[in-house]
């Protein structure tokens, strides 16, 4: 596997990112009220343009691979759709008729709808209107009882994954007349007037939902809540009980954000700073490895008295293998040595002789998205920002059958 | 460190690192606002659990968890009068500088002695691991302070009364 490629955007967080059709410019906002876009060039990102016109916060971008448009929404409760022309972006108002933040945005497969998630316990689905020339919104408002946290789009163009502060991640329909053809009948179910639930889950501990993913084919929803736990669900049929429901619980702080990268894997990265890859079936599913190496192998060859073991070992003599795998037995209840990467528990990020932490971001991670595909459609690079402003290209081994990459992916365990 | 001061200080350590997994989160209440929710208290289902780490008696740590801030109160020990008083003229003065400690509050809970408001903001503007660090220190060093500050008040006090009975002998 190659090394990632890091890029130091800006000082503090990054709060939304969306890279261009090419992959050769990237729009993103450095925690404030305006969006940034940078176009590459070689090793470097430069600054292109800056689209102000949002007031407050922006917390979420999106940018339409085939029409090249992007749309930005903020906490000022509006979200503007920006097209290119020779002068530059131009942005266009759209009427969300929302009275709290916006707080996510998405185009849909094929970027004729979006979908922004907001505060005020709704999702609009916004849609052009030919004839006033502007966007207008639909609202999805019954079962949401908090603020929406993220939103997905399912591949068929009507279905709208949304996760949300009340702990319960919801597949609901989109599908507005005039606009979409009758969808083909899925797993989710085959009539689908908007505004339709077809699926309503929650992790088995509860917890703010903070991302929700389809898998590629739109047949699995993937979703991380704030118990530390990354969930998929494998729907049987309208108004059935999943064929499976998986839940990973893992040892490490809340996933933010998850992508899947084929139907059998998927990337997770959040507030442990490093992005790690899950795989599995409907079958079940597993922690595989992280994708930050120096993190892995750091956490192993961390001695116990460096300055930065934050577990809760004692120091000197006691310090051995055997002892702290009987301690973690004692007061964590855990019965095998943890995984490397996954941590020794919540805060055990390793941290280096300098005080910066050894994995490649230094805060958490707010976003992953796909950034590469090969030929098969799998997805063999991802893009992570953080909080700490940086932008990080991953190399993710795509696991073929029977490859000898995917055998190299599982022996790291 | 005592045999007693380390597991409870792990024990804050680690619930705080868990507790300081912060987002940015807009007020679901008032419109273009940003609060810390564990003070505005407005939505329940972004508050968490609060939690108790305690060594003894006098001496524990309140945790109060929500989904963009967290509220971290501190008991401090206190054995007798002097400790009392001393704990108190400590924490005020702090206090009345709370814009130079950036996430101490203005004002403790009731039945704590200090009390630190940590927002996302902060988390995404300073290391979260040396946010804790910090924490964690200076749980350790004001009890250390205030033995000290008591040791030289008594020390004084015996100057004070010998050269005062001094002028009767």
């Amino acid at each position: 596997m190659s090394a990632p490629e890091v890029f130091q955007l800006s000082m503090g967080p990054l709060t939304g990112v969306a890279f261009g059709p090419d992959r050769s410019q990237v729009a993103v906002s450095p925690n404030n009220n305006e969006a940034q876009i940078y176009s590459r060039s070689g090793d470097s990102w430069d600054l292109k343009q800056t689209l102000s016109e949002h007031d407050k916060l922006i917390t979420s971008i999106s940018w339409a691979p085939n029409t090249n448009r992007i749309v930005t929404c903020s906490q000022d409760r509006n979200a503007y759709v920006w097209t290119p022309t020779a002068q530059g972006w131009k942005p266009a108002l759209v009427l969300l008729r929302i009275n709290r933040a916006a707080t996510c945005v998405k185009w849909s497969p094929k970027e004729d709808k979006f979908a922004v998630g907001s505060g005020a316990r709704t999702i609009a689905v916004c849609s052009f209107d030919e004839e006033n020339n502007w966007w207008v919104s639909k609202h999805v408002k019954k079962p949401l009882r908090s603020t929406v946290l993220s939103i997905d789009w399912h591949p068929n163009n009507v279905l709208l994954a949304a996760g949300a502060a009340d702990a319960k991640a919801y597949v609901f329909s989109a599908f507005i007349k005039g606009i979409d053809a009758k969808p083909e009948p899925t797993v989710w179910g085959d009539r689908l007037p908007f505004g339709t639930i077809c699926g309503e889950f929650a992790s088995p501990n509860g917890g703010w939902v903070h991302d929700v993913a389809f898998s590629p084919s739109g047949d699995a929803l993937a979703f991380v809540s704030h118990d530390s736990s990354v969930n998929i669900v494998y729907p049987s049929g309208p108004g059935e009980p999943p064929a499976a429901f998986i839940s990973v619980r893992c040892p490490s702080l809340p996933y933010l954000s998850l992508t899947f990268t084929n139907e059998s894997q998927l990337v997770a990265a959040g507030h442990d700073c490093q992005p790690v890859v899950f795989s599995g079936s409907s079958s079940g599913w597993a922690y595989s490895h992280s994708l930050d190496e120096a993190a892995a192998s750091g956490s192993r060859a961390l001695t116990p008295n460096a300055t930065g073991t934050r577990s809760a070992s004692g120091g000197g003599r006691l310090n051995s293998e055997a002892f702290n795998m009987f301690k973690a037995a004692d007061t964590r209840g855990q019965t095998k040595a943890p995984v490397s990467g996954a941590g020794a528990g919540a805060g055990a990020i390793p941290v280096g002789s300098d005080g910066m932490l050894l994995t490649v971001h230094q805060n958490s991670i707010t976003s992953v998205e796909p950034y590469e595909w090969n030929a098969s459609g799998e997805v063999v690079k991802v893009s992570t920002v953080g909080k700490d402003g940086r932008l990080v290209l991953w190399p993710v081994s795509g696991k073929a059958p029977g490859g000898i990459a995917g055998r190299m992916a599982n022996l790291q365990m | 460190m005592s045999n007693t001061l380390r597991p409870y200080l792990n024990a804050v350590r680690a619930t705080l690192t868990t507790a300081l997994t912060l987002d940015n989160f807009a007020s679901q209440m008032v419109e273009r606002h940003n609060k810390p929710e564990v003070e505005a208290r407005t939505s329940p289902e972004v508050l968490l659990q609060p939690l108790i780490v305690s060594r003894n008696e006098s001496e524990r740590v309140l945790i109060e968890p929500s989904v963009n801030s967290l509220r971290l109160s501190i008991a401090i020990k206190q054995a007798d009068e002097i400790e009392k008083i001393l704990c108190h003229k400590f924490t005020r003065f702090m206090m009345m500088r709370a814009e130079g400690f950036v996430i101490l509050r203005r004002k403790p809970l009731p039945g704590y002695d200090i009390s630190f408001l940590i927002t996302n903001f902060h988390s995404e503007s300073m290391l979260k691991h040396k946010l804790v660090d910090f924490i964690i220190q200076f749980m350790e060093d004001v009890d250390k302070e205030i033995s000290e500050m008591k040791l030289s008040l008594n020390a004084r006090a015996r100057i004070v009364a010998e050269s005062y009975l001094a002028t009767f002998v």
